[in-house]
C-alpha cells in the first residue's frame, strides 16, 4: 500500500467506487436471475483453497506464539487438522460441482457490503488521519496495513455470500476472523491485544464448528455444497446443522459468545462500523438465514430461535445501563442480530422476509451511528453519552445524522421498525409465546434510544457557547460525505423498500419457501404518509411574522432562582450550573448480571440441542 | 370573546410571609370555598399562570425571585399582593433588608389587605384581577392590530 | 374505504369535543368526590381557548416544533384506529407521538422538564409491553391485526381476553395520566417536579398538549370498547365504568414512585398479558 496520504486517498476512493459500481452492476445484470452457479475463471485457483487455508492457519498460529496465547493456537490446530484430514486422508471427500453461486439474497448482501463497506473505507481515510495525527499519537502508524486488511475483509465478505462450496465459504470465513483479529488489535496496546485475542478465540470456536460440520457433511451426507445441504432432510444432518448454527452464532456475536463484540469496541470507529454493519456479524446471520428452511420445526431451529430471542432481550436490557456510546451501539447490534437469528430459527417464509429486511436496514442505520460516534469522539475526546448534551448546536450536521440513524433504529416508520413489525407478525404466527422476549426487549430499546436522543437535543449550556466551540469547522470531506450518504440511505431505504422487497426479497423467499409475504398496500401508504410528515420536521414551520403566536424566549423555570436560563443561585448565594444526567438504572439492568444470566441460559440451550441432536 | 374571566390560573409565591396568608390562600382551594368553581387553578408554574399571587414583603434575598417569576409569565398577566406585608411591607417595613411590597420590584395590579387576608377577600381580589386581565388582553390585541396596520402601510 | 375515511375524519373533528367534555365531567366528578362543587363542565374548553390567546413563551428555540408533531401524530394514530387500520401500526404511530412529547420536554431543558421527560420515558417503557400483548392477543383471538376485522368479530372478545383487558385497564391509569401514575406531569402543581413534562410549555403549545390529551382519551376509550365490540351497549357501559373507575383510582391513591409504576406494569403485562396469550395458545393449539 502507498505510504503518502494523497496516493492512499486516490487508491482507496477509486477502489471503493469500483467496488460500489461493480456491486450495482451485478444487481442490474442479475436481478432477474433466480440462482446462477459459476466457477472461477481458472480451475487451478480453485485448487489453491487448501494451501491458502493452511497459510491463514499458520499466520494465526504465528500470532498466537508471539503473544503466547495457547487456546486459540489449539483451536487453529484442531480445525486445520480436521480439514487436512478431510483433504488428504479421507476417502469420502466430495468434490464440489458448483463452487460458487449467486442468488437474490447474495445480491442484496453484495450491495450492502459494496456500498456500506465502501463508505466506511472512505470515512476511514479521514478518520484514521485524525486518529494518527492528533488523537492517538502514541499508536504506530500502520495505515497501509489497516487499509489492506480493510479491503481484504470486504473481499472476504463477497466471498462468503457467493460461495456455494462449503470449503470455500469456510476459507472466507476464516479470512474474516483473521481480518477482524488484526483490525481489533490495531492500537497495539494491551487492552487491544487482549480483546483481539478474545475475538479470535470466540471466532475460532465458531470456525471449529464450521470445520466439524464440513467433515460431517462430507463423510456422512455426501454433500460439499450449501445448495446440497439445503436439499437434505434436516433431521438426518442435525449434528452438522447444530455445528453450523454454532458457527453462525459466534460470528454474529450471539449469546453465549457475545463478549467478543463488546471487547471489539477498542478498535477505531470505522472498524467497529465495519464489524457491526456490513461485514463480520452479517456473515453469521447470512449463514443462519441461508439455513433457515432447515430450521423450521426442528430442535436446532427452536434452540437457535430461543438463543436469538434471549440475546435480543438481554442485550436490549444491558444497553440501558451503558453510558459509553459505542457500548450502547454494540449491545444494540447484538440485540438486533438476535432478532434476525430469532427469525432464521423460526424459518418460515414470513420470518425470513423480516430477517432480510432487518439485515438491510440495520446495516445502513448502524453504520451511520458508528461513524457519527467516531466523529463525535474525535471532537469531544469522549464517547460518553453524558458529554453529548447540546450536540445539536455544537455539531449540528453530525447530530442530525445521528438522530436520523437513531430514528432509523427504532422509530416508525423507519426501516428497523418496519422489520420489527414484520418480525412480531412472523413470531406470533409461529409461536406466540416467543413474543414475550420481543415485547419486553422492544420496550427497553425505546428507553435507551430516546434518552440518548434527548441528550443530543437538550441545551444546558448557552447556545452561543456551544456554537462557539466550532467542532465541525475542519471536518474533512472524506468524513462528511459518507455520513450524509448513509443518512440519505437510511431515509431512502424506507422509501424504496417496497421496490427492494418486490424485486429481490420476495422472489428469494418465494424461491426458497414456495410462498412469500409482503406488506399490504394500505400499510405502505400509511408508512409513506408518516415518513412524509416526519420529513417536514427539520424545516422551521413556526410562524415567522410577528403575529399572535410569535414566541418570546424567556429563562427556563428554575423555581425563580434563575441566574440565567442555564444556571441558578444556590443556597450559599453562589452560582451553580444546571446539570442533569440520564437514568441508567444500573440496579435493575446491570450488564454483568444480565450477561451472566444470558450466557448460562443459552449455554444450557446449546447443550440440550447437541444432546437431543445426537440422539436423533 | 376571551375566556380570561373563566379560567384564571394562579401561581402563588410566598415572599417572606409568616405563612398566615398562605394558609388562607390554600384555604380557598378547600371544599368550603372551592375556587375551582370559577375555573381557578393553583398551577405552581409561572409559564402556565395568568395571575401572580404574592404573599409577604419582598427582601434582598427574594426580589430576584419575584422578578424572575413575573418575567417568565406569558402575557397577559396580573399581579395580586395578598396581605398587608405584601401591600406595604407591613410590620417588616422598617427592617434593614426589606424593600417593601412586591410593587417595589414588579407592577402590582390588585392589593388585598388583611393580616391575614381572609379567603373571601383573596377570592374577591382574584375576581377583580380578572377584569384587569381582560383589559390587558384587549390592549394587547389592539396593539397587535396597530402593529399590523403600520406594517401593512 | 369511504366509510373508513369518514370515520377517521369524524374522529378528527369530534374527538376533541368528546375528549374535552369527558375531561370536564372528570373534573366535576373529582370535585364531587372531594366534597366540592367543581368547575363548569365546559371548563376545559374555556381553559384551552384562553391558552390559545396567551403569549407563546418558550425557554429554548424550536421547542414547540416537537409539540406540533406530538399533536400531529396523536391525531394520526387516532385516525388509524378509527379508520380500522392495523393495530400494530396504531401502536407504533402512538409511540412515535410519545417520543415527540418526551423530546419536547428534553428540548425544554429545565431540570423539571428533564425529570419529567425521564419519568415519562420510564412510564412508556412500563406500559409498552402490555399494549403490545394486547395487540398480539387480539390477533390470536380474531386472526387479524386489523381493527376493521376485530370490530366485526362475532365473539365477545372479553370472554377470551379477560387478562388482557385487566392488564390494559391497569396501564390505562398511566396513559390517562391519573394518580398514582401521574408522575411525569403531576396534575397538581406545587410539587417536586412542578409540571414535569409540560413545565416549559405555555400558551398555545400547552393548549395543543391539552387537546392531544383529549384525542388520546378518546382513542384509549375506543380501545377499551374493542374488547366488547360484539355487544355495543355492553361496550358503551364498559367505557363508562372504566373511566369512572379511573377517576376513583385517581382520587384514592397518592402518587407512586417510578419503580412501582414500571415494576408493576411489567409484572401485570407478564402475568395478565402474557398469561392470557399463553392460555389462548394452549387452548387453540395455535
Amino acid at each position: 500500500m502507498l505510504k503518502n496520504d494523497t496516493g492512499r486517498r486516490v487508491l482507496v476512493i477509486s477502489s471503493v467506487v469500483a467496488i460500489g459500481l461493480l456491486s450495482i452492476k451485478l444487481l442490474v445484470d442479475y436481478y432477474a436471475a433466480t440462482v446462477v452457479y459459476f466457477h472461477l475463471p481458472a480451475k487451478w485457483i480453485e485448487s489453491l483453497v487448501f494451501p491458502a487455508e493452511v497459510a491463514i492457519g499458520l499466520l494465526i498460529l504465528g500470532m498466537c506464539f508471539r503473544y503466547r496465547r495457547w487456546f486459540p493456537a489449539l483451536l487453529v490446530l484442531a480445525q486445520s487438522g480436521l480439514i487436512a484430514w478431510l483433504e488428504y486422508f479421507s476417502t469420502k471427500k466430495v468434490i464440489s460441482e458448483n463452487p460458487f453461486f449467486l442468488d437474490k439474497f447474495s445480491l442484496i448482501m453484495a450491495l450492502i457490503i459494496g456500498v456500506v463497506g465502501g463508505l466506511i473505507a472512505v470515512y476511514a481515510l479521514g478518520y484514521m488521519k485524525v486518529f494518527q495525527e492528533d488523537y492517538h499519537k502514541e499508536v504506530a502508524d500502520r495505515r497501509g496495513m489497516f487499509f489492506l486488511v480493510l479491503f481484504l475483509f470486504i473481499g472476504a465478505m463477497f466471498g462468503i455470500v457467493f460461495a456455494n462450496d462449503l470449503i470455500w465459504m469456510y476459507f472466507f470465513w476464516e479470512i474474516t476472523t483473521l481480518a477482524s483479529f488484526l483490525l481489533i488489535g490495531y492500537k497495539g496496546n494491551k487492552e487491544s491485544i487482549d480483546n483481539s485475542f478474545k475475538a479470535l478465540l470466540y471466532n475460532l470456536i465458531g470456525g471449529l464448528g464450521f470445520a466439524g460440520a464440513i467433515v460431517y457433511l462430507n463423510v456422512r451426507a455426501d454433500c460439499a455444497d450449501l445448495s446440497q445441504v439445503l436439499d437434505k432432510n434436516p433431521v438426518t444432518i442435525s449434528l452438522a446443522l447444530g455445528l453450523l448454527a454454532v458457527a453462525g452464532l459466534t460470528k454474529s456475536a450471539q449469546l453465549p459468545f457475545s463478549r467478543w463484540l463488546l471487547g471489539a469496541m477498542v478498535a477505531p470507529s470505522p472498524v467497529s462500523a465495519l464489524l457491526h454493519s456490513s461485514t463480520m456479524v452479517k456473515a453469521g446471520v447470512y449463514l443462519l438465514i441461508k439455513l433457515a428452511p432447515l430450521f423450521k420445526d426442528t430442535t436446532v431451529g427452536y434452540v437457535v430461535a430461543l438463543v436469538g430471542g434471549i440475546t435480543f432481550l438481554v442485550s436490549s436490557f444491558a444497553a440501558i445501563s451503558q453510558s459509553d456510546a459505542k457500548k450502547v451501539l454494540a449491545h444494540s447490534t447484538i440485540a438486533n442480530l438476535g432478532l434476525i437469528v430469532l427469525c432464521a430459527g423460526i424459518g418460515t417464509s414470513e420470518a425470513v422476509w423480516a430477517a432480510i429486511l432487518l439485515v438491510v436496514f440495520h446495516a445502513v442505520a448502524k453504520c451511520l451511528l458508528f461513524l457519527c460516534v467516531g466523529s463525535v469522539e474525535h471532537a469531544l475526546h469522549s464517547r460518553s453519552i453524558e458529554s453529548m448534551d447540546g450536540l445539536i448546536l455544537a455539531m449540528p450536521k453530525t447530530a442530525w445524522m445521528m438522530l436520523i440513524g437513531m430514528a432509523g433504529m427504532f422509530l416508525a416508520p423507519f426501516g428497523m421498525l418496519i422489520s420489527k413489525w414484520a418480525v412480531l407478525k412472523a413470531v406470533v404466527d409461529a409461536n406466540p409465546l416467543l413474543t414475550v422476549l420481543l415485547i419486553y426487549g422492544s420496550a427497553a430499546n425505546l428507553f435507551f434510544w430516546v434518552k440518548w436522543m434527548g441528550k443530543l437535543i437538550m441545551l444546558e449550556r448557552p447556545s452561543e457557547e456551544l456554537t462557539a466551540l466550532k467542532l465541525e469547522a475542519n471536518i474533512s470531506r472524506t468524513i462528511s460525505v459518507p455520513l450524509f450518504s448513509l443518512g440519505f440511505l437510511t431515509v431512502a431505504a424506507c422509501l424504496t423498500f417496497p421496490i427492494m422487497s418486490a424485486v429481490l426479497i420476495e422472489p428469494y423467499v418465494l424461491n426458497v419457501f414456495g410462498a412469500t409475504v409482503s406488506m399490504t398496500r394500505g400499510n405502505l401508504i400509511i408508512m409513506v404518509l408518516m415518513l412524509g410528515m416526519l420529513l417536514l420536521f427539520p424545516f422551521n414551520l413556526e410562524p415567522k411574522r410577528k403575529g399572535r403566536w410569535m414566541p418570546r424566549v424567556v429563562d427556563a423555570y428554575l423555581a425563580g432562582v434563575n441566574y440565567d436560563s442555564y444556571s441558578h443561585v444556590n443556597s450559599l448565594g453562589g452560582i451553580s450550573k444546571n446539570a442533569s444526567r440520564n437514568y441508567y438504572l444500573e440496579k435493575y439492568f446491570s450488564e454483568s448480571v444480565l450477561l451472566n444470566a444470558g450466557i448460562i441460559s443459552t449455554v444450557t440451550l446449546l447443550v440440550v440441542m447437541f444432546l437431543m441432536g445426537s440422539k436423533i | 370573546m376571551a375566556y380570561f374571566k373563566k379560567s384564571p390560573w394562579i401561581i402563588h409565591y410566598d415572599a417572606t410571609s409568616c405563612n398566615g396568608c398562605d394558609i388562607e390562600v390554600l384555604a380557598a382551594l378547600t371544599p368550603l370555598y372551592d375556587v375551582e368553581r370559577f375555573g381557578i387553578i393553583n398551577t405552581g408554574n409561572p409559564k402556565h399562570a395568568d395571575i401572580f399571587l404574592v404573599t409577604g414583603a419582598v427582601n434582598e434575598q427574594n426580589k430576584m425571585v419575584v422578578k424572575n417569576i413575573y418575567d417568565q409569565m406569558p402575557e397577559p398577566k396580573a399581579v395580586i399582593a395578598v396581605g398587608i406585608c405584601a401591600c406595604s411591607g407591613g410590620i417588616f417595613r422598617e427592617c434593614y433588608n426589606v424593600l417593601g411590597g412586591p410593587d417595589s420590584v414588579i407592577p402590582v395590579d390588585i392589593y388585598v389587605p388583611g393580616c391575614a387576608a381572609r379567603p373571601e377577600a383573596i377570592i374577591d381580589g382574584v375576581v377583580q384581577a380578572l377584569g384587569i386581565l381582560e383589559k390587558k388582553h384587549l390592549a394587547r390585541k389592539e396593539a397587535r392590530k396597530q402593529h399590523d396596520r403600520i406594517a401593512a402601510n | 374505504m369511504s366509510v373508513r375515511l369518514i370515520s377517521a375524519l369524524s374522529f378528527v373533528v369530534f374527538a376533541p369535543l368528546i375528549g374535552g367534555l369527558i375531561s370536564g365531567i372528570d373534573r366535576r366528578i373529582t370535585a364531587r368526590m372531594q366534597g366540592r362543587f367543581g368547575p363548569p363542565v365546559l371548563q376545559p374548553f374555556y381553559d384551552v381557548y384562553k391558552l390559545l390567546q396567551k403569549e407563546n413563551v418558550i425557554a429554548r428555540v424550536r421547542q414547540n416544533a416537537y409539540i406540533d408533531f406530538y399533536l400531529l401524530f396523536v391525531i394520526f394514530s387516532g385516525m388509524l384506529l378509527f379508520a380500522g387500520q392495523d393495530l400494530l401500526l396504531f401502536i407504533f404511530s402512538l409511540t412515535l407521538a410519545s417520543v415527540f412529547f418526551i423530546l419536547a420536554a428534553f428540548k425544554g431543558s429545565s431540570p423539571y422538564s428533564l425529570v419529567g421527560a425521564q419519568r415519562e420515558l420510564l412510564l412508556v417503557m412500563g406500559y409498552e409491553p402490555m399494549v403490545l400483548f394486547a395487540a398480539v392477543a387480539f390477533y390470536m383471538a380474531t386472526g387479524s391485526f386489523w381493527v376493521s376485522k376485530i370490530i366485526v368479530h362475532p365473539v365477545l372478545l372479553i370472554k377470551l381476553l379477560p387478562g388482557i383487558f385487566l392488564g390494559f385497564f391497569y396501564i390505562l391509569t398511566i396513559k390517562l395520566r391519573k394518580s398514582p401514575y401521574d408522575l411525569s406531569t403531576s396534575h397538581h402543581g406545587h410539587q417536586e417536579l412542578v409540571k414535569g413534562l409540560t413545565t416549559e410549555f405555555a400558551g398555545p403549545s400547552l393548549a395543543m398538549i391539552e387537546v392531544a390529551h383529549w384525542y388520546e382519551t378518546v382513542f384509549l376509550l375506543a380501545f377499551v370498547y374493542l374488547f366488547f365490540a360484539a355487544t355495543p351497549w355492553l361496550g358503551a357501559l364498559a367505557v363508562v365504568v372504566c373511566y369512572f373507575l379511573e377517576i376513583l383510582i385517581d382520587n384514592v391513591f397518592a402518587r407512586a414512585k417510578w419503580e412501582v409504576a414500571v415494576k408493576s406494569s411489567w409484572l401485570v403485562a407478564a402475568v395478565l398479558g402474557f398469561g392470557n396469550v399463553a392460555v389462548l395458545y394452549l387452548l387453540k393449539g395455535f
